[in-house]
């Protein structure tokens, strides 16, 4: 028993635990120093509340086992009742700064997590994503009828400086905004660690691997299920208000639609739900994603799809699970043996996607971007989209690509094989 | 009386095609445990394939090329993208067919643009059909009901009569026994896919003249898709069948009426004005609250009947 009085604990520093935190905090801080354009900034800035919100839905999905369609509606209605709480705070008419906005947002968050969430917990498994559907577009055409709250198409506006400045701070600078949503995702990282240190994040666990062993033990899966999913709202609600101090502007269509709850489990399923920090990996990703690409090519939400279509179908682990694998091989000294056929799988693979790319860019500029011509541009080569070299080339590039894939796919999965036949032979 | 029979005459024919579309979406359920949320994206396709073959080849020749076309596509995905996934299990193939339906959007956008494409009824079926009291009943309405009831009972023949529609009941609930007679298993959910998708393909080619063929056509119609697959009892094809109807009538009822809270107290002598509290609350009308309806009717179904009206399976 931890915390029995007399008996002797050991319990060493745990130094990587301290380095990792450490060093991410370091990061968090350091970061905007390096890259000071506004526009990285802002990157910074959603990868932040995404990287909360991607961590309050793998509470769900990696930790609880339960796999949600409509996670945005927390998230949403958390970011409407904190961008009303700030509007009234503006005017004077109650009390609340700006940096404890994430509480309230929060708090509406784990309230609508309490009432929708003894509705949908009721049930695990498909039944239990159906509902999430079900009350996700019930509350996405709730925000259609109910004008007042949600702002119908234009959303509710707000504005994050008023008042006396505190320290000097005001949230006028987006550097500022950057900084108070890095404490807080720090905080709500940390926090949600610990969570799933818990006795309850524990339970999480067992109801997701055998609901009814843990319901011989005597515990309420129902009941598990339930408290979990209030505590993850209450992030995404933190998350959702985080969004609205940045962004200043809160949609109902961006915000509680069925969208923003495809995008953070694309987020959280990228990354990894196998492991804490795969989430934080895979909200980076899809900020990235949906900031920087959607800025080149009107068809990132393809590449996203595509991309998620291939973690489902070869690495369901996320990206967190392959970094897993490689960590493991480096560290029984046999990552030098297989990294030449990753490279040659890289390099194929490089071929592939630019066929994709190019297929798919000049498709686009023929059926929807033709008005001005068909001539463009890519990776600074200039063509026409309607003449037939570039299509022989998209062409080319698919086959060679196709066959050179094919060959380094079996040799990375030879060698792979010979290394873990090694492993076994040397447990025996 | 007027509007009460041509509301109900066009809520049951938006109902049959929700059917065409639901029961594709169940029979593959109860087959495969696979909940396809991409099937709105294949009644999608449906619609977008039938318009570019109708360029060249007209239109009825389309509306039976195209549902095969569909057909053929879900066939390969069911065969190279599904049966790859179900080594990962349920949630795997739930998320494999979440991801397909943003591609498939993505990719009729790349292909056939952003914005609606002009896909018309063909002249034989434009105009009325019948003049009910004072109101044109379409001929493409009528068409839509004909077209689903055919559907319907070729269904139900192949399934009940024929030998290959045995031996898809058999794989449905003794997949093992069916694998042990020399059945060949796998080829049976190929061909259940395929035809579970061609007949969403067959709704998108009349779902695509009667409504709008657009990028968002299969976002806005598949989450009602689900709704009635549940309500109806996931599995269920006469289940499917009925929550069609009654989600296609509630709703085109529900979009007619203009009754209020405030109006129905206002008839039993409470007035309600601007100075009731939550007076827009007491202002919405039916055909405002409309949306919600079957959501609501879902969210409901799943707390007090979770195997729905004719299911047999809760979970």
């Amino acid at each position: 028993m931890a915390g029995t009085p007399g008996r002797l604990r050991y319990r060493p520093l745990d130094l990587a635990r301290w380095f990792i935190w450490g060093s991410t905090a370091l990061a968090m801080a350091v970061l905007p120093l390096l890259f000071t354009q506004g526009f990285a900034v802002t990157l910074m800035s959603q990868m932040g509340v995404m990287i909360i919100f991607a961590l309050s839905y793998n509470m769900l999905l990696g930790q609880g086992g339960m796999l949600s369609f409509g996670h945005a509606v927390y998230f949403g209605l958390g970011a409407f009742v904190a961008v009303h709480v700030l509007n009234l705070s503006s005017k004077g008419q109650i009390w609340m700064p700006v940096s404890l906005l994430p509480l309230v947002g929060g708090l509406a968050g784990a309230f609508f997590g309490i009432l929708f969430g003894y509705v949908t917990t009721k049930r695990a498994g498909t039944t239990f994503a159906m509902i999430t559907l079900g009350i996700g577009e019930l509350v996405y055409s709730c925000s259609l009828i109910f004008t007042e709250f949600f702002g119908g198409e234009g959303g509710v506006t707000t504005n994050r400086v008023f008042g006396e400045p505190f320290l000097g701070i005001t949230f006028g600078p987006a550097i500022q905004v950057y900084y108070l949503i890095a404490l807080w995702c720090l905080v709500s990282m940390a926090l949600m660690y610990a969570w799933s240190h818990t006795p309850l994040g524990r339970m999480a666990n067992a109801v997701r691997d055998n609901p009814e062993r843990a319901e011989f033990v005597g515990y309420d899966t129902q009941r598990v299920r339930w408290f979990t999913l209030i505590i993850s709202a209450f992030f995404a609600g933190i998350a959702g208000a985080l969004g609205v101090i940045n962004f200043e502007i809160v949609t109902a269509v961006d915000n509680v639609g069925g969208a923003r709850s495809g995008g953070v489990l694309f987020a959280a399923f990228i990354g990894g739900v196998g492991y804490f920090f795969g989430p934080i990996i895979g909200a980076c990703v899809f900020v990235f994603f949906v900031v920087a690409l959607s800025g080149y090519t009107n068809a990132w939400l393809l590449y996203l799809g595509l991309f998620f279509m291939l973690m489902v179908m070869y690495a369901p682990g996320g990206i967190a699970s392959l970094v897993m694998i490689q960590v493991q091989l480096i560290a029984r000294k046999r990552f030098g043996r297989i990294a030449p056929q990753y490279l040659g799988a890289a390099g194929s693979a490089c071929l592939l996607l630019a066929a994709l790319i190019l297929t798919v860019e000049m498709t686009y500029k023929i059926s929807v971007d033709s008005a001005e011509g068909t001539g463009m541009s890519l990776f600074g080569v200039g063509f026409d989209a309607g003449t037939r070299l570039p299509w022989a080339v998209a062409i080319g590039l698919w086959i060679v690509g196709g066959l050179l894939f094919n060959i380094a796919r079996k040799r990375v999965a030879r060698v792979w094989d010979e290394i873990q036949a090694e492993f076994l032979q040397e447990r025996a | 009386m007027e509007f009460v029979a041509i509301s109900l005459l066009n809520g049951v024919s938006y109902g049959l095609l929700l059917f065409m579309l639901s029961s594709g979406l169940t029979l593959i359920f109860s087959m495969m445990g696979v909940l396809n949320f991409a099937h709105a994206a294949f009644y999608m396709v449906g619609a977008y394939v039938a318009y570019s073959l109708g360029l060249k080849i007209g239109f009825f020749p389309a509306l039976f090329l195209a549902p095969l076309v569909v057909g053929a596509l879900g066939a390969l995905v069911e065969r190279y993208g599904l049966r790859t996934v179900h080594r990962w299990g349920h949630v795997a193939e739930l998320l494999f067919t979440f991801g397909l339906a943003y591609i498939v959007e993505e990719l009729v956008k790349v292909i056939w643009g952003l914005t609606a494409v002009p896909f018309k009824v063909p002249e034989v079926l434009d105009g009325p059909l019948f003049i009910l009291y004072s109101t044109d009943f379409p001929k493409l309405r009528g068409f839509m009901m004909l077209v689903a009831l055919l559907m319907l009972v070729a269904v139900y023949l192949l399934l009940k009569r024929t030998r290959i529609g045995l031996v898809i009941q058999a794989a449905l609930t003794h997949p093992q026994a069916a694998e042990a007679l020399g059945h060949n298993v796998p080829r049976v959910f190929m061909l259940v896919f395929g035809g579970g998708t061609a007949l969403a393909g067959l709704a998108g080619v009349i779902g695509g003249v009667a409504f709008v063929t657009e990028p968002s056509m299969a976002a806005s119609l598949g989450p009602i898709v689900f709704v009635v697959a549940v309500v109806g009892g996931m599995g269920s094809l006469v289940g499917a069948f009925l929550a069609s109807l009654l989600i296609g009538i509630l709703q085109t009822f529900a979009i007619a009426l203009n009754w209020s809270l405030g109006g129905m107290l206002g008839f039993v002598g409470i007035a309600v004005d601007a100075q009731t509290p939550l007076y827009s609350l007491w202002q919405l009308q039916v055909s405002q609250v409309a949306p919600v309806l079957p959501y609501l009717l879902l969210v409901l179904m799943l707390i007090f009947r979770p195997k729905g009206l004719l299911g047999t399976r809760a979970d």
